[in-house]
């Protein structure tokens, strides 16, 4: 058994497997099939200050190798979160990264503020959620914007911050360093890529919201491109994810850059895909003698 | 809720209409907490979301559950190309089911099309005490007449092209039964029109309604919230999820 622990911004992960945000909820509908301690951590539903409806549906829609979802940030408000959801959370002995995310500056901070008297042990700032009106992705898309969010959540807060960028940008590395200078402990990347599908027997967009976020297989190769040029770019941790579903996505993600590794539409397909790729990485690991996972962070020879 | 995934065998697996399949699968540790209306999401091929089939039948002594699900497009039909002695990977029961309350005296279930197969279970529920009302586009589309019969419910069969039985829509039978009275209860399954038209006549004349409702889903168990129905409930309105909340809602909770 290989040591599958990784350190990122001074918090301990027993392993880099992560379900990822919007995927999971707060965790309980898994909890029905595996515990949660055997996670490395739990990136919780993205939360705002105020409880969000979310789109109409249709919500989701599938594609080759992947699928579309544009649920709009649907979620009870970080209230909520802090009362109900946290204290369940944090007695499952693993890592929690709540996910956060506002329409304005001035939301992203009172969310944060909210969460510094907790024990939430990482904060994870959506900047690129594609499937809201204000904020979301919004802030994502400009260096000026994302920096600008950054630097004053940054103010709000003394927990891990980290910052998950959107791939629906010129150069993800820009963004990325942007948001590393205005004070970021890591970045993750990638959130979904926008996209569309259309049911040709009525003219009609499959998704009530016309466009969506792609993520699933498809991804992957896009994903690791990303973290490879920003883990190049930055020197900060990249928790790396997008179209991963084995334990051989999850090593090339890391040999690419990626210090940690979140699962998303995988959890779909295989609700127990989370595990699963643990127990694969594992088995990679061995067959090759490595004896840390972390001893294949960024370890891609480029031609 | 309890659900579990696995790779359970098909045991039985019957063609019952053009491009509509019945499986009946070995699964146990399912059979022994599914309820009437839930449903079990279902991995096909190499596609990313699973395809959620309501439960047709359920039988704790034999430790099975039957599934009827008509083929829609490529993930259905990769589910189709599966064959007896085959495993299909399920997640489930998942969903709220439908409401049984032994102390109805009359109750009728309709079902509209592909909407039908989960009627069963109340039908074998309830026995004589139900009338079920099936409806289908023509005869060649008309599926489990005879399992209906079986179970001691009175049967009332409609086509839209009135190849068979009664020429038209479920709701003319329907509002006939209503205006006999005496109706407990009333549980549906189709076209959103199909429903739509029965809850209103249900809110009426007062008549308590369960109705099944479908939606493009991912997770299947209320985590990723993309299965969202706008409802209302305690006069607030909010996007409950077909996966958890439903697929069984009462109808008065269902903003059309």
């Amino acid at each position: 058994m290989a040591d599958l622990s990784v350190k990122i911004c001074g918090t301990e992960f027993k392993n880099p497997i992560i379900p990822a945000s919007g995927v999971f909820g707060y965790g309980r509908e898994y909890e029905e099939l595996f515990p949660l301690e055997k996670l490395g951590g739990i990136a919780t539903k993205g939360t705002t200050l105020n409880r969000r409806a979310g789109n109409l549906a249709p919500r989701i829609a599938e594609t080759p190798s992947g699928m579309l979802n544009s649920v709009g940030l649907q979620n009870p408000g970080i209230d909520h979160f802090i009362n109900k959801e946290l204290p369940y959370l944090l007695e499952k002995n693993t890592v929690i990264l709540a996910n956060i995310a506002g329409s304005t500056v001035e939301e992203c901070v009172k969310v944060a503020e909210k969460l510094e008297p907790t024990d939430v042990h990482m904060i994870e700032l959506n900047i690129s959620c594609p499937n809201v009106k204000q904020g979301g992705a919004a802030f994502g898309t400009s260096c000026d914007m994302a920096s600008e969010v950054v630097r004053q959540v940054r103010k709000a807060t003394a927990k891990p911050l980290v910052v998950k960028l959107s791939p629906n940008v010129t150069s993800i590395t820009d963004i990325a360093k942007a948001v590393e200078d205005a004070g970021a402990d890591a970045v993750s990347l990638i959130n979904t890529l926008l996209g569309m599908r259309i049911d040709i027997n009525t003219g009609r967009p499959i998704l009530r919201n016309n466009v969506g976020g792609m993520s699933g297989p498809a991804v992957f190769p896009i994903a690791v491109r990303m973290v490879w040029q920003v883990a190049n770019a930055v020197n900060i941790p990249v928790i790396g994810m997008g179209g991963v579903s084995s334990g051989r996505d999850a090593i090339e993600l890391m040999m690419a850059g990626a210090s940690a590794v979140q699962v998303g539409a995988a959890i779909f397909t295989d609700p127990y895909a989370p595990v699963r790729i643990i127990d694969e990485m594992n088995e990679f690991l061995d067959s090759k003698n490595i004896s840390s996972v972390c001893d294949i962070i960024g370890t891609v020879k480029p031609w | 809720m309890k659900y579990t995934q696995g790779k359970y065998l098909i045991l039985k697996k019957t063609a019952l209409a053009r491009e509509m399949y019945s499986f009946i699968i070995a699964c146990p540790e399912v059979a022994e907490v599914a309820v009437a209306g839930q449903f079990v999401h279902i991995r096909t091929g190499n596609f990313t979301l699973r395809r959620p089939v309501s439960i047709c039948g359920i039988d704790r002594k034999k430790g099975t559950i039957r599934i009827v699900f008509e083929i829609r497009g490529e993930g259905t039909a990769e589910i189709a190309r599966l064959n007896e002695g085959g495993l299909i990977d399920m997640l489930a029961p998942l969903g709220h089911g439908f409401t049984v309350n032994p102390d109805f005296k009359k109750v009728v279930l309709i079902g509209g099309g592909i909407g039908t197969p989960p009627m069963l279970p109340l039908a074998e529920a309830y026995g004589e005490k139900a009338v079920a009302i099936s409806g289908f586009r023509s005869a060649d589309a008309v599926i489990l007449q005879d399992d209906f019969k079986n179970t001691g419910a009175e049967t009332v069969l409609c086509t839209d092209d009135g190849s068979l039985g009664i020429h038209g829509f479920v709701t003319q039978p329907f509002t006939e039964l209503v205006g006999e009275g005496c109706i407990d209860a009333v549980y549906a399954c189709g076209p959103m029109p199909m429903l739509k038209g029965i809850a209103k006549i249900c809110k009426e004349n007062n008549i308590f309604c369960e109705i099944s409702l479908e939606e493009r889903m991912a997770c299947g168990i209320g985590a990723c919230l993309g299965c969202a129905c706008r409802t209302v409930r305690n006069d607030e309105e909010y996007f409950a999820h077909v996966c958890k909340d439903g697929p069984v809602f009462n109808a008065e909770e269902v903003l059309w």
